[in-house]
C-alpha cells in the first residue's frame, strides 16, 4: 500500500480571479484543511481496519477452537451447498419431466379429438368455421386431462386469413414466434415461456403446439396449442428450495457445533495442561493434572504428571546439592582458614625475626609471607565466589555517602598508584550522593576497578567519576592504558581470565576480582559494564539504584567516555 | 593503627591475662606464642563445656573465643560469660558472613577477627580492648536524661544505674564528649575500636543497637544516640 502525503499539484477550484490575491489564499487554506482532514480520516480508517484485522488474526492464531470452527464451517458449508444444488436440480428436472410427459400425452390426444371435430371444416363459411373452432376448444377444455389446468388455443389459417379460438384470449398473444414457426413447419413442439395469467401476471408456463392434420387438400392449416401453467410446480419447487436451504444451514451449524464440541473436549484438557505447566514453571512444583478415564487425554495427563514428578525430584535434588554446596563452602571456610591462620602467624613470627637468620633463610621467610598473602587473597576470593554460586550471598544495605566512599577508596589505593607512577583523579558532584547499598561490597567493587585500572593504566592518570540522577548513582573508573579489544571486553568478567597470559602480573590479583565485582553489582540490582578501545584505555562503569531494590532504567554517566584521548593535565586531586 | 613495639618484653610484668578458647591445638599454641611475645599471659581451654569453668578460675582480662567449638557453641559461651562479666570478648571467626558476625556481636562479643588474620591485627584488637578504662579524669557528661560519670565508669538515668560493657561505655562517651559532632561509622571504629583502615561498619551498627536497647526509653525512637541518615550517628541534645 503506497501512501502519498505530499500535496497534489494545486488545481484551481471554481473561478479563481487573478485580480484578487486574498481569495485564492483563503481557498488554498480551506483546501489544505480539507485535504488534511481527509488524510486523517483515511489514516483513522486504515488504523481501525488494521486493528480489526489484527485482532481477528490474533484470535485465529491463538485459538485452536476458532480455527477448527471456521475450517469446519467452510468445508461443511461447501459440501452442503453442492449437495443442495444437485438435489434441487434433480428434483426440478424430475418434476418438469413428469409434467411435460403428461402434457405431451394430453396434447396428442387433443390433436386426435380436434381432428374429428374439424373434419370438413373447410367447406363451411366463416361463421361455421368459427363455431366449429369454438366448439372444439370447449370440447378440449371440458375433456380435461391428467396434466392439470390448461388453456387451449386453436388457429385456423387459409392463405392470408387466420382465425383463432381460445379458452383465454391473451394466451394466443403470448405464443412465442419460434414455437409457432416450428408448428407451422409441421412438427410438434414444446417450450417454456412466461405467459400472463388472468391477472396479467407473467407465469412460467409449458407451451405445447401441434398441427392438426386435415383431410381437405387445400391451403388450410389448423394448429392446436396447449398452455400448462406451472404455478403448482413453482410452488412445490419454492417449498423444496426453502426446505433445502434451511436444512443445509441447520446441517452446517450442526457440523460446526460438533467440530467445536469435539475440539473443546480435546482443547480443554490441553488448556488445563498448559495452565498446570505454567504453574509448575512458576515454582509450584506440587501441581498435577487430574487423570480421568483411560483415553488419550488421560494418557496425556499421566505422562504430564510423570514429567512433573521427575522435574520435582530433580529440582529437589538440585536444591539439596545447592545446600550441600553451601555447607561445603562453610566447612571449607573453617577447615582451611584455621590452619592458614596458624601458618600465617608462624610465617609472621619468622618474618619479624628474619634479621637473626642467614640471608637465604631470611629471604625464604620473606617469600613465605608474601606468598601466604596471595594464597589468602585467592582463598578469600574463591570462597566469596562459591558463596555467590551457592546463592548464599546476602546484601547488607544501608544509606551510604558514595562521595565519601569513593574518596576512601581513592585514598586507600594511593600507595599502589604511586608505585605505578599513576595519579588518581576524583570527579564528584558538589552535593552528597546518598545511596542504599552494601558499603562493603561497593567498596570492594571500586577497589577492584581502581586496582585493575592502575595495573593496566601504563602510569597514566586514573579518573574516578561519581554522578547521580533521581533513581541511580554511577561511578566510572577510566584509565588511559593499553585498552581493551571488543573480544577482551566480552571476557573481562570471566573467572581467571587474563587479557594477555604472557604479561607479567604486578598487582597479583586472584583472577576472580572482576567476576566477584560483577556478582556484587548484580546483587544490588546494578550494572557493571566495560568500554574499551585498544590504545585508548578502558572505562568501567558501576551503576546502582539509589534505593535498595530499586530498578535501573538508565545510568547517570555514559559508558563510552566523551573524550577518548588522554586529558592534558588533570585538575583536581583527591 | 596501634604500633606494635618490635621488641616486646618476654619476661617482664604481665600486661594482662588472656583466655584463649579454641579447639585447634596448633592455632592455640601459635596464639600463645604471639601473645607471650607481646607480654600477655595466656591461658587455654579447648573444650567448650569447660570454657565457663576455666573462665571463672582464671579471671582473665580478655577472652579470645573461637566461634566454632566442639561441645558448646561459641555463641552460647559468649552469652554465658556476658551474664557474669563485662570482660572484653574478641571472637575468632572463620566466617566473614554478615549473619555469623552479627550473631556473635549480638551474643555479647565486643570485637571480632576473621581468620586468617595477622598477629599484628590480633594484637591491635586485644590492645584496644584492654586499654579501655585506663583514661579518666573527673568528667561528667550527659545526653538527654542519661548521666555519665566517666572515671567511675557509671551511667545512670534518674539515679538508676545502667549496666554497660566497657565498649558500650566508650561508645557512649565518645558520642557524648562532642555533642554537636556527627560521627561517621569509620570515625567511631577508629576512636572506639582502634581501627584505622579495616572498615567493618557492622561492628558499629550492632553495638549502637545494643547500646540503644540499654539506654533508650524506646529503642525504636532513639533520643540518646541519633542516626544521621547517610552519615552516621550523633548524641542527642543534652
Amino acid at each position: 500500500m503506497t501512501r502519498t502525503t505530499a500535496p497534489d499539484t494545486p488545481t484551481p477550484v471554481g473561478p479563481e480571479p487573478p485580480a484578487q490575491p486574498r481569495l485564492p489564499a483563503e481557498l488554498t487554506r480551506v483546501r489544505r484543511g480539507l485535504r488534511r482532514r481527509a488524510v486523517r480520516a483515511r489514516r483513522r480508517a486504515r488504523t481501525l481496519t488494521r486493528r480489526v484485522v489484527g485482532k481477528a488474526l490474533r484470535t485465529w492464531r491463538s485459538s485452536l477452537q476458532v480455527r477448527i470452527g471456521a475450517i469446519t464451517m467452510v468445508v461443511a458449508g461447501t459440501v452442503v451447498v453442492i449437495v443442495s444444488l444437485v438435489l434441487f436440480s434433480q428434483i426440478r428436472d424430475q418434476l418438469l419431466r413428469v409434467k411435460r410427459d403428461a402434457a405431451i400425452d394430453q396434447a396428442q390426444q387433443g390433436v386426435l379429438y380436434a381432428q374429428t371435430q374439424v373434419a370438413g371444416i373447410a367447406t363451411g363459411d366463416a361463421a361455421s368455421v368459427r363455431s366449429a373452432l369454438d366448439r372444439t376448444v370447449r370440447g378440449l377444455v371440458n375433456r380435461g386431462g391428467a396434466a392439470g389446468d390448461f388453456e387451449v388455443v386453436m388457429v385456423y389459417r387459409t392463405g392470408e386469413v387466420e382465425r383463432t379460438a381460445d379458452s383465454q384470449e391473451y394466451v394466443f398473444d403470448a405464443l412465442p414466434g419460434d414455437l409457432r414457426g416450428e408448428v407451422d413447419s409441421g412438427g410438434q413442439a414444446s417450450k417454456y415461456a412466461l405467459v400472463p395469467d388472468e391477472n396479467r401476471q407473467p407465469q412460467p408456463t409449458l407451451l405445447i403446439g401441434a398441427p392438426v392434420p386435415s383431410d381437405a387438400a387445400g391451403s388450410e392449416e389448423i394448429e392446436l396449442y396447449y398452455a400448462f401453467p406451472l404455478d403448482q410446480e413453482e410452488e412445490s419447487l419454492s417449498l423444496i428450495r426453502s426446505t433445502v436451504i434451511i436444512s443445509g444451514v441447520a446441517l452446517t451449524l450442526f457440523v460446526v457445533g460438533i467440530g467445536v464440541l469435539v475440539t473443546r473436549l480435546v482443547v480443554d484438557p490441553v488448556r488445563r495442561a498448559a495452565g498446570t505447566a505454567q504453574r509448575l514453571a512458576e515454582g509450584q512444583l506440587e501441581q498435577r493434572m487430574t487423570v480421568r478415564g483411560e483415553d488419550d487425554l488421560a494418557r496425556l495427563a499421566t505422562s504430564f504428571n510423570a514429567m512433573a514428578d521427575s522435574l520435582q525430584r530433580q529440582i529437589t535434588q538440585l536444591e539439596g546439592l545447592s545446600q550441600l554446596q553451601q555447607r561445603f563452602t562453610s566447612d571449607v571456610s573453617h577447615e582451611l582458614r584455621t590452619p592458614l591462620t596458624t601458618v600465617q602467624m608462624a610465617a609472621d613470627v619468622l618474618h619479624e625475626a628474619r634479621g637473626d637468620f642467614p640471608p637465604q633463610v631470611a629471604r625464604s621467610a620473606e617469600l613465605l609471607r608474601a606468598e601466604l598473602d596471595r594464597f589468602e587473597n585467592l582463598l578469600t576470593d574463591l570462597l566469596e565466589i562459591s558463596r555467590y554460586d551457592a546463592g548464599a550471598a546476602m546484601l547488607d544495605s544501608e544509606a551510604v555517602d558514595l562521595g565519601a566512599l569513593v574518596a576512601r577508596v581513592a585514598a586507600g589505593m594511593w600507595a599502589l598508584a604511586e608505585r605505578h607512577q599513576s595519579e588518581i583523579v576524583v570527579i564528584r558532584p558538589d552535593e552528597d550522593v546518598i545511596a542504599e547499598v552494601d558499603a562493603r561490597r561497593v567498596e570492594r567493587i571500586l577497589r577492584n576497578l581502581v586496582g585493575n585500572a592502575i595495573e593496566h593504566g601504563a602510569g597514566k592518570p586514573i579518573e574516578i567519576t561519581l554522578a547521580a540522577n533521581r533513581t541511580a548513582a554511577a561511578v566510572t573508573v577510566r584509565d588511559f592504558g593499553v585498552g581493551l579489544t571488543s573480544v577482551d571486553a566480552q571476557h573481562v568478567f570471566d573467572r581467571f581470565w587474563r587479557a594477555d597470559p604472557s604479561r607479567v602480573r604486578t598487582v597479583g590479583g586472584s583472577g576472580l576480582g572482576l567476576s566477584i565485582s560483577l556478582e556484587d553489582a548484580r546483587l544490588h540490582g546494578g550494572w557493571l559494564q566495560v568500554w574499551g578501545h585498544p590504545g585508548a584505555g578502558a572505562q568501567f562503569r558501576l551503576t546502582v539504584p539509589l534505593t535498595a531494590g530499586g530498578e535501573l532504567t538508565s545510568s547517570p554517566l555514559p559508558l563510552r567516555p566523551a573524550t577518548v584521548r588522554r586529558p592534558e593535565r588533570p585538575g583536581a586531586q583527591p | 593503627m596501634v604500633v606494635v613495639p618490635p621488641t616486646a618484653p618476654q619476661n617482664g610484668p604481665s600486661r594482662g591475662r588472656v583466655l584463649v578458647v579454641d579447639d585447634d591445638a596448633a592455632l592455640a599454641e601459635m596464639l600463645g606464642i604471639v601473645l607471650r611475645r607481646e607480654g600477655y599471659e595466656p591461658a587455654f581451654v579447648s573444650d567448650g563445656n569447660r570454657a565457663v569453668g576455666v573462665f571463672q578460675q582464671t579471671r582473665p582480662d580478655l577472652v579470645l573465643l573461637d566461634l566454632m567449638l566442639p561441645g558448646r557453641n561459641g555463641l552460647q559461651i559468649c552469652q554465658d560469660i556476658r551474664t557474669q562479666s563485662t570482660v572484653p570478648i574478641v571472637m575468632l571467626t572463620a566466617k566473614g558472613d554478615t549473619i555469623d558476625v552479627v550473631q556473635g556481636l549480638e551474643a555479647g562479643a565486643d570485637d571480632y577477627v576473621t581468620k586468617p588474620f595477622k598477629p599484628v591485627e590480633l594484637v591491635a584488637r586485644v590492645r584496644a580492648q584492654l586499654r579501655r578504662g585506663e583514661t579518666g579524669q573527673a568528667e561528667n557528661l550527659s545526653i538527654g536524661d542519661v548521666q555519665i560519670d566517666v572515671p567511675a565508669h557509671q551511667v545512670t538515668r534518674d539515679g538508676v544505674p545502667i549496666a554497660l560493657t566497657p565498649l558500650e561505655f566508650d561508645l557512649l562517651v565518645a558520642l557524648a564528649r562532642k555533642p554537636r559532632q556527627v560521627f561517621t561509622r569509620e570515625l567511631l571504629l577508629e576512636q572506639v575500636w582502634g581501627y584505622r583502615h579495616a572498615a567493618d561498619t557492622r561492628l558499629v551498627n550492632v553495638h549502637v543497637q545494643r547500646l540503644r536497647a540499654k539506654i533508650e526509653q524506646d529503642p525504636e525512637k532513639p533520643e540518646v544516640v541519633l542516626t544521621v541518615r547517610g552519615v552516621g550517628y550523633k548524641a542527642g541534645p543534652p
